[in-house]
């Protein structure tokens, strides 16, 4: 069979089932993509052929051993290298855990390993999940597949563009402000943020713990309904994780597919579109809104007027829990140390060195930011207002729901823009995250699913938004637009996407 | 005025342990002036009768059983250790010297 890597995970995993597909055979596929297209792209921080032909030759023998396998059995899989990954190093993009080797798995990397879905390798990223072009990595960029010279996103650059490029039909990344949905927009994929708690952080490298969630993140809707089921559920190990059922992500995604939204009300946030959005990325979005019309959803306009403090409170709690989470690497148990050059040697000073040699500028004005938002004189004013803030948007959406069943925007003001083009303003690159950012705070769901392309060619992202626990309306939703709008355009989004330049993987800048 | 100037920037540098270079302070010191200045709106959106949120999806005395668990053995949580000495982490001299 010719490009197994341009199926979809659900059809892989059908191919596997009937026995026309060995899982070795599809995990060889993505490692030599991934060996052809990743020195372009840079999706990957370490790839890990060995070990995931050896997971893929267990997904075979169990199978034909007779086992009940999970339905994702067999499907290889890009993991951001943000989860911990044992025996495996696990940088979060960072100097300061260049050479960290955890001794224990992530809960999610530990269902992908029991339902036996091969691991190719740790994809790229912001450092410590900082940023929204992956530009911050120590690593060098990840590219976007739609144009090399464009940023894939970020955090979860990394994800998105594995997917996006056929590295892997499925991804994992982590969402604290936008870090799945607006990588997800900007490279034409779809990514969820999971209701807060529904999938565990045991294992999550922590930036800012009241905000991180971790999500799937694949090429459809139904590959990332599959996922989700496979990483949710309660956890004994994560004290915030949610003990209740796992959405019926599947169910939904293929109600929606069929096209059922007869009846559904969907909500447009007033506060996210308009001024600073992009003309191509408001006019895809507003023919989406059309496409669900057409299905039989009712379209209104809602108003979220705290909206507008969002970002500020955003940059206030976020500096503020990251700056605490990060006080744990101090050079003694794991992780870089480095000595000053001069004075004394003390656990103080070799914790300032190794923090000013192993923390990249974002996480150190991050840090900064944060120390400064909790100390005393500035707390009420700032991290104590913040969190008021945090109360008015969860009422703004708790106002919306008794209106509407989901609320929908465009993911990101923008298309990809330009490597390089926000790197030395930092209030700029924020702005990328201006519409994802209320969902984090609320703790509630949110999808990215690609609407089209804008004037400049770029994918463009529509964001879909569920109260807290109604994590299957996004699936609904997202399924009936994705069906839709490839049959108005005969293909996948994707089909669209120039072709990659071919060539061995770079290793500077690396750490292959 | 500025909202943060470089001396404040340097005093919670040293409270974070980051040993800033001169010219990171000047940098830092200007690119979190005009963050300050664009977050600060926060004290004008919310009133003192707005409660706090810290928690999205609140949850109350989450529990577990008062089990033994196996746990990392010493050789793994050592493992990644910077420098160790027999089963212990070695760290530097955790107090300076008196003059």
């Amino acid at each position: 069979m010719s490009d197994l890597t341009r199926l979809g995970a659900a059809e892989m995993a059908r191919l596997l089932r009937d026995g026309e597909l060995s899982s070795v055979e599809l995990t060889q596929a993505h490692l030599d993509r991934i060996e052809a297209v990743d020195g372009a792209v840079h999706a990957f921080l370490q790839t890990l052929p060995e070990a995931a032909l050896a997971q893929a030759q267990a997904a075979d023998a169990a199978r034909a051993a007779g086992e009940d396998l999970p339905a994702l059995a067999g499907v290889p899989i890009a993991v951001k290298d943000v989860l911990a990954t044992k025996g495996l190093r696990t940088t979060c993009g960072s100097r300061i855990l260049e050479n960290w080797i955890p001794a224990y798995d992530a809960t999610v990397v530990r269902k992908l390993r029991q339902a036996h879905l091969p691991v190719l390798g740790k994809t790229n990223m912001d450092e410590f999940a900082m940023g929204s072009s992956t530009e911050h990595s120590a690593f060098g960029p990840t590219r976007n597949p739609w144009d090399l010279e464009r940023i894939p996103g970020g955090s979860g650059g990394g994800s998105a563009a594995a997917v996006g490029a056929f590295e892997a039909p499925l991804a994992l990344g982590s969402d604290t402000g936008g870090s799945i949905r607006q990588p997800a927009a900007v490279t034409g994929t779809v990514g969820v943020k999971p209701t807060y708690g529904a999938v565990s952080r045991y294992g999550l490298v922590a930036m800012a713990s009241s905000l991180d969630q971790v999500g799937p993140v694949a090429r459809n809707v139904l590959d990332t309904a599959l996922l989700h089921e496979l990483i949710g559920g309660h956890d004994p190990k994560d004290q915030t994780s949610l003990n209740e059922p796992v959405a019926r992500a599947v169910d939904a995604a293929r109600l929606g597919l069929g096209g059922d939204v007869k009846g559904l009300r969907v909500g447009i946030v007033r506060e996210l579109g308009g001024r600073g959005y992009q003309r191509g990325v408001l006019d895809r979005f507003d023919e989406a809104l059309g496409e669900l019309r057409s299905l039989g959803a009712s379209v209104r306009e809602i108003s979220c007027p705290s909206f507008r403090y969002a970002l500020p409170a955003y940059y206030l709690i976020m500096p503020s829990e990251a700056s605490s989470n990060l006080a744990r690497f101090d050079a003694m148990r794991y992780g870089l140390r480095v000595d000053p050059q001069t004075g004394p040697v003390t656990a103080e000073t070799v914790m300032g060195a190794t923090r000013a040699a192993g923390f990249g500028a974002e996480v150190k004005r991050r840090i900064i930011l944060g120390t400064y938002a909790l100390s005393a004189g500035y707390y009420d004013a700032y991290y104590g207002s913040a969190q008021k803030v945090r109360t008015l948007i969860q009422q703004d959406f708790e106002n919306a729901w008794e209106q509407v069943d989901v609320l929908v925007s465009p993911t990101s003001p923008t298309t990809a823009f330009k490597l390089g083009e926000k790197l030395d303003d930092p209030l700029a690159m924020y702005l990328a995250d201006v519409a994802t950012i209320p969902v984090n705070l609320a703790g509630i769901p949110g999808m990215s699913v690609p609407c089209g392309l804008a004037e400049d060619r770029l994918p463009v992202g529509f964001q879909i938004l569920a109260p807290a626990r109604a994590d299957a309306f996004l699936y609904q939703v997202g399924g009936a637009l994705e069906a839709a709008l490839e049959a108005k355009w005969g293909a996948p989004l994707l089909a669209r996407a120039p072709g990659l330049p071919q060539g061995p993987s770079r290793t500077e800048g690396g750490v292959k | 005025m500025p909202a943060i100037s470089r001396e404040e920037v340097a005093r919670v540098a040293a409270l974070a342990r980051i040993s800033l270079a001169d010219a990171e302070l000047d940098q830092m010191a200007s690119q979190l002036d005009s963050i300050v200045e664009a977050v600060r709106t926060v004290s004008e959106a919310a009133g003192g009768d707005v409660p706090a949120t810290s928690h999205p999806i609140p949850l109350v005395n989450v529990y577990r059983p008062d089990a033994v668990h196996p746990s990392l053995s010493v050789e793994a949580a050592l493992q990644s250790a910077p420098a160790r000495e027999a089963d212990q982490f070695k760290v530097p001299q955790i107090l300076g010297e008196e003059p």
